[in-house]
């Protein structure tokens, strides 16, 4: 098996949470990983995305090549485009539709979302207002990752388990908020296949 | 045994402190800062209590590191690439003094420039000391190389460059975990000159340096970090150095690579092995993350023999990281590209934290200096940096640690009036003193603005040497006591602030004003909180 994805947002927005769930996942299920974040002065406030890479092979670039992308997962819907060259004919293209506006030039919300509803693979779902629901809008970062959960070649069980362990400093609470974000994520992506079904 | 996820930079530190680490130094700087952050939050290392806390600049780090070495331990010193050039009076003699416990140097390069003002190759330096480089491919040849160099160090008793590039230093992979290591026994280095580079003894440890030359380059041919892989298509043979082998790799997953490879992963270059593969090949494809070093050794000047291709003939770009896509064009492979970008979306830069106390003090500055007119800002590197960009268009120097004060000194030497500088408080104490001290000694009318948050903001929140010193470094090094001026940069205050600021302006003589208030990244840090309260800031 193989899973390459782009994670996208802007720097503060927890994508580096979301890399560190799934490769806890990965590397419990004795799989190769590579990972290549962003750190340093991007992160404050600018475009960040993450290269992840699964599979059961060794893999050889901590880059994914244009173009071979299974999954771009972005916290953030006009980041979800700017990676798009990235994106495999094949690809699904996951995307939070609440918007990050910290630049003067945002585009129109409708035409971002009209652009993400023009790929031929995509989910687009309000992360925030579903992590709001399940207790903590912080916990959007988690509900995204469970909206591609069901791209991604690891037992959704596996990914929960890295929930535990990676929150598990955090405290019980913020354990189980993340679960439930987790899980109302996963619903919003299965919610919607069987829409387009 | 259970793999480690680490970053190449957390896979340098674990490789340490199992190969016997007994402290490392060094400042923060992007992409080697999470090296000593991970020694900082190693259990291992606090019970062994390895020396981790932050040094002033990478010059003490350096100095700091050799003396360990000194007495016989094994020490490890961290830094950027443009950190090199701080401590590369330290770096080149102690190729020259050579070591007594192991020293290793871990320089992290950022080619494309992610978080830095260049993207110069510290292979270079390495070569330029004379010294052995390491450059890992993947994170577990991060480690393994970390848990080595030591003992190559010793053999030698030479320090021993370990080189990665931003990619490696921030990716994540499976590492497996060596035994550990017990720490070195203090002792002293068996010759009492070893370390005197008075001109007697320097030329004789220089002429000792030269003659390990070959033993140098007989441990590259030998290495396990080397190896030559063959190919039938003899009409290109490639040469893929550290991070450049995963792209070449990557680009072959799924097709043949009939052509020899040398992967290359220590210097200096394995002569046997580049003799080979040039006597073979018709041609030869360089591929480096960074300067074109190796592509340039094996042209020459002349350009005669095998032709070399790479990044100066325009294979691959001049400038810039390499990625699995740019080693693909210089195949001519197809890539198949996704959709692309759409025009709406727009750059993100980053930007100042909303809250930021610098973003206060611009506003005060922008105004107090309205009567003057534009171009006489020189500030320095750090989360302030970003004054230059819109809506503050604040400043108009970032050029290296420190030259905020000097290039404001020089430039009120040539006149200009007022002038004047904006610098961290970390930065202030890792190379603005010395700078302030010249301005100091001639009464130069300067204006200094000491941004202070009381952190080490844009690598992340690490500790500032400055912290409740700073007054009194200002008034030891000599500046008036009325002509230093502290406030608590807010909104609310901005009156206030323009005030003092026209004020010190105006005075014809160097003045320090400090704006005062913590990054607000670090308010969630409680033992910094703490201590901010205690000192009374």
């Amino acid at each position: 098996m193989k899973s390459d994805i782009v994670l996208a947002g802007v720097g503060g927005q927890g994508i580096l949470s979301i890399a560190a769930t799934i490769g806890m996942a990965a590397v419990d299920n004795n799989l190769y990983l590579k990972q290549a974040e962003v750190h340093g002065m991007s992160q404050r406030g600018g475009d960040v995305q993450s290269h992840l890479r699964l599979s059961s092979q060794p893999i050889a670039s901590d880059l994914i090549p244009k173009g071979k992308a299974d999954i771009i997962l972005s916290v953030e819907p006009m980041e979800s485009l700017r990676y798009l060259p990235f994106l495999s004919k094949k690809g699904w293209l996951v995307t939070n539709t609440t918007p990050f506006v910290n630049i003067p030039e945002y585009p129109d919300m409708d035409k971002v979302i009209a652009e993400i509803q023009n790929q031929p693979n995509h989910i687009a779902i309000d992360a925030d207002k579903i992590a709001g629901e399940v207790g903590n809008r912080r916990a959007s970062n988690i509900v995204m990752l469970g909206a591609a959960s069901p791209f991604i070649d690891i037992a959704y069980d596996a990914l929960e388990e890295g929930i535990r362990k990676i929150f598990n400093r955090k405290g019980e609470k913020i354990v189980e908020v993340n679960l439930k974000a987790l899980r109302a994520g996963k619903q919003a992506t299965e919610e919607a296949i069987a829409h387009m079904n | 045994m259970q793999k480690l996820l680490l970053l190449g930079d957390e896979a340098i530190a674990q490789g340490a402190i199992d190969a016997g680490l007994s402290g490392v130094y060094a400042y923060p700087g992007t992409p080697s800062t999470e090296i000593t952050e991970y020694i900082q939050g190693s259990k291992i290392a606090r019970e062994r209590n390895i020396h981790s806390q932050w040094s002033a600049n990478e010059k003490t780090a350096m100095e700091t590191a050799l003396g360990m070495s000194y007495a016989g331990k094994r020490a490890m010193t961290c830094m950027k690439h443009v950190g090199l050039n701080v401590a590369a009076d330290a770096f080149i003699n102690a190729a020259i003094t050579g070591v007594n416990g192991g020293l290793v140097v871990v320089v992290a390069d950022d080619p494309s420039m992610h978080s830095s003002q260049n993207e110069q190759d510290s292979r270079v330096y390495g070569k330029f000391a004379m010294i052995s480089i390491l450059e890992p491919h993947n994170q577990q040849e991060a480690y393994d190389m970390a848990y080595n160099a030591f003992e190559l160090s010793e053999k030698y008793a030479l320090p021993v460059m370990i080189r990665i590039t931003t990619r490696l230093a921030h990716s994540r992979a499976g590492v497996i975990r060596k035994p550990m290591l017990d720490e070195n026994k203090s002792s002293l280095p068996k010759d009492p000159t070893q370390f005197v580079l008075l001109p007697a003894f320097a030329r004789r440890n220089y002429k000792h340096l030269l003659s390990t030359r070959p033993d140098l380059e007989m441990v590259s041919t030998e290495s396990p970090y080397n190896w030559l892989m063959d190919g039938h298509d003899k009409s290109l043979g490639i040469v893929a150095c550290g991070i450049a082998y995963n792209y070449l790799m990557e680009n072959f997953q799924d097709r043949d690579l009939n052509h020899p490879v040398l992967k290359l992963s220590q210097y200096p270059m394995p002569r046997r092995d580049i003799n080979h593969l040039i006597e073979e090949c018709d041609e030869i494809l360089v591929l480096e993350d960074g300067y074109p070093v190796i592509e340039e050794l094996l042209k020459g000047y002349q350009e005669a023999g095998t032709p070399i291709h790479g990044r100066l003939d325009g294979t691959l770009p001049r400038d810039g990281e390499l990625n699995p896509n740019i080693v693909a064009a210089a195949f001519n492979l197809p890539v198949e590209e996704g959709a692309p970008v759409p025009d709406m979306v727009k750059s993100r830069p980053p930007a100042m934290c909303k809250g930021c106390g610098h973003i206060d003090a611009y506003r005060a500055l922008n105004i107090a200096l309205e009567e003057y007119g534009p171009g006489r800002v020189f500030a320095d590197i750090g989360c302030y940096t970003l004054g230059a960009l819109p809506p503050y268009n604040a400043i108009n120097s970032c050029v290296d640690m420190g030259a905020s004060i000097t290039m404001a000194k020089g430039a009120a030497d040539a006149g200009l009036h007022p002038s004047v500088a904006v610098i961290g408080d970390s930065t202030f104490t890792h190379s603005g003193m010395t700078g302030l001290l010249d301005a100091v000694s001639e009464k130069t009318p300067i204006t200094v603005i000491i941004s202070d948050n009381f952190t080490t903001g844009m690598t992340g929140g690490q500790d500032s040497q400055a912290l409740g010193h700073l007054e009194n470094i200002i008034k030891g090094i000599g500046v008036e006591p009325e002509h230093i001026r502290v406030f608590k940069p807010t909104a609310a205050n901005l009156d206030e602030m323009v005030e003092i600021m026209r004020e010190e302006l105006d005075y014809n003589g160097v003045s320090v004003i400090i704006p005062r208030r913590q990054c607000i990244q670090t308010l969630r840090n409680k033992s910094l909180v703490h201590k901010v309260k205690e000192l009374g800031l």
